[in-house]
């Protein structure tokens, strides 16, 4: 038998991971109707609240007042890609407390493709929710342009990747599914709340100019603002910038982490 | 000459300062079925996990079937079939789905995965269940699907780590009794257990304790014709 991994075989496994990953979620409906419902109920409730009590001001990329509900709209979808890329994290430490993670890492291809496949399966995921939402969200007066909806892809699969390879990386840390109700106390509500996702940059800066700097550093941001502008059509040089960055950087952890000669688990007893 | 299915030479593996595996060396001949006899924590689960490259091995030398896990680790896991002490088949899919799933980690097309998992659901003897859900399976049926899972890309050796864990008298038996029907059909395997009476005279054996090799040879040798039992516990002090 050839041992050759040849143009086709890589393709097939990456499809095979990808089809995998569809199938899970299919099979998981109550995944998909929580992963919508979570940024819906922002949406109907909290921003018809905020709406009355929280004015803006013309921030870029707006070229005019607009309702609460079309600013926090970007924030929401950046909300979904970054649980998207959380669900993907806790299936990784599921995966390996049941053992099906070594059915992976023991097949013939490098770690980094089968890392990467994973994370852009789980992306692929991410945008199939964020369009349904952006659909559901039309219906409520958020109605960005039409040109809008296909600028905003490339955006989504930036983001989703650089949320998604952060997972992946808290993923390889974490040793066991209870201890994840420390990343969502400690990693996601932070991110979300210090962000712009809720409200802009010059609003913090008003209450506090540490919260602003931090705000100001937080890769969430740069990821809400390069979809927000994207949804416009526009590219928000400094977020693309941050983004792909942090991308590299959070991977690079991943397949580090995963490297069983360098990685955390390589002296584990136990190990993945 | 050929090569040994499986070559182990010095390798040794530590945790801290705990010393799991201390200069292991054993050889699996082609076609041969091999057991590796230990108690819980000799060490056997480790030596899998550094065969699958699931820990790197720091030290000494691993061959599957002549390629070298460190400078050619594709080449090697592409020809190691692995069936892990947990199992490992997601529930929430079906056995085809799993089969299809694994075929596509070594690069085989669905089309073929299909056939292939025709071919290798026949040989475990559970044709009619390929399309049923994992979690519908009884413990000994799913055992047999991970097998048919490690064989999909027609491995040269099976791993099989402590398989028949958690398994009835009969399930057990019939999945010693598989495994050793693909040996005669060409394929090696590895089975790793520390339940003798699974283990006959003219298999290999290894017997590894405390991270050493204590014996290495065929369970007839090994024994001198004697009972498995006793003479594991003179080589390991067990019995004092």
């Amino acid at each position: 038998m050839s041992h050759e991994l040849t143009p086709r075989m890589w393709l097939t496994a990456f499809l095979g991971i990808a089809r995998r990953e569809t199938l899970r979620f299919v099979n998981q409906r109550g995944r998909f109707l929580a992963a919508l419902v979570r940024p819906l109920v922002w949406l109907f409730i909290f921003a018809a609240g905020f709406r009355a009590v929280l004015g803006l001001s013309i921030t870029p990329p707006y070229q005019t007042y607009v309702l609460y509900e079309v600013y926090v709209t970007p924030g929401l979808v950046a909300m979904i890609q970054l649980f998207n890329g959380m669900q993907s994290s806790l299936s990784m430490v599921y995966d390996r407390e049941t053992g099906a993670m070594r059915t992976l890492l023991v097949s013939p291809f490098p770690r980094w493709f089968l890392l990467a496949s994973k994370l852009v399966a789980g992306v692929i995921v991410s945008i199939i929710q964020v369009y349904t939402f952006l659909a559901i969200a039309w219906f409520w007066d958020v109605e960005p342009p039409l040109i809008g909806y296909l600028t905003v892809l490339p955006a989504l699969v930036l983001s989703g990747l650089m949320l998604g390879a952060m997972g992946l990386f808290l993923s390889s840390a974490i040793r066991q599914l209870e201890n994840f109700a420390g990343v969502m106390n400690f990693v996601i509500f932070p991110m979300f709340f210090a962000s712009t996702a809720l409200y802009p940059l010059w609003r913090m800066r008003e209450s506090s100019t540490l919260l602003h700097d931090i705000c100001a550093v937080n890769p969430f941001t740069h990821a809400v603002e390069l979809i927000r502008f994207a949804l416009y059509g526009k590219l928000d040089l400094l977020s693309f910038s941050v983004v792909t960055g942090c991308l590299i950087l959070f991977f690079g952890a991943a397949v580090f982490m995963y490297d069983p000669a360098k990685g955390l688990w390589a002296r584990r007893k136990g190990g993945l | 000459m050929l090569q040994d299915a499986l070559s182990i030479q010095n390798v040794s593996h530590n945790f801290g300062r705990f010393e799991a595996l201390k200069n292991v060396s054993l050889t699996v001949p082609r076609g041969s079925f091999t057991a590796l006899l230990g108690i819980n924590g000799a060490g056997k689960t480790t030596l899998f996990s550094l065969v699958t490259r699931l820990y790197d091995n720091a030290s000494g030398r691993i061959e599957v079937a002549g390629h070298d896990l460190r400078r050619a680790p594709g080449a090697a896991l592409a020809r190691l079939g692995v069936v892990f002490q947990s199992r490992s088949l997601d529930t929430d899919l079906t056995v085809a789905q799993n089969l299809a799933y694994h075929a596509a980690l070594h690069g085989i097309s669905r089309r073929e995965a299909m056939t292939r998992a025709t071919e290798v659901m026949a040989m475990v003897g559970l044709s009619d269940r390929l399309q049923a859900k994992v979690s519908a399976l009884s413990g000994g049926q799913q055992r047999r699907a991970e097998i048919a899972r490690a064989l999909i890309h027609r491995p040269e050796i099976l791993l099989l780590d402590e398989a028949t864990v958690g398994l009835d008298v009969k399930s057990r038996a019939e999945v010693v009794e598989l495994t050793r029907d693909l040996t005669r059909s060409g394929v090696s395997a590895l089975w790793a257990t520390h339940i003798m009476d699974e283990i006959r005279p003219e298999d290999g054996l290894v017997i590894l304790h405390k991270g050493q090799v204590l014996a290495d040879g065929s369970a007839q040798d090994i024994t001198a014709g004697g009972d498995l039992t006793r003479t594991f516990l003179r080589l390991t002090g067990e019995n004092t």
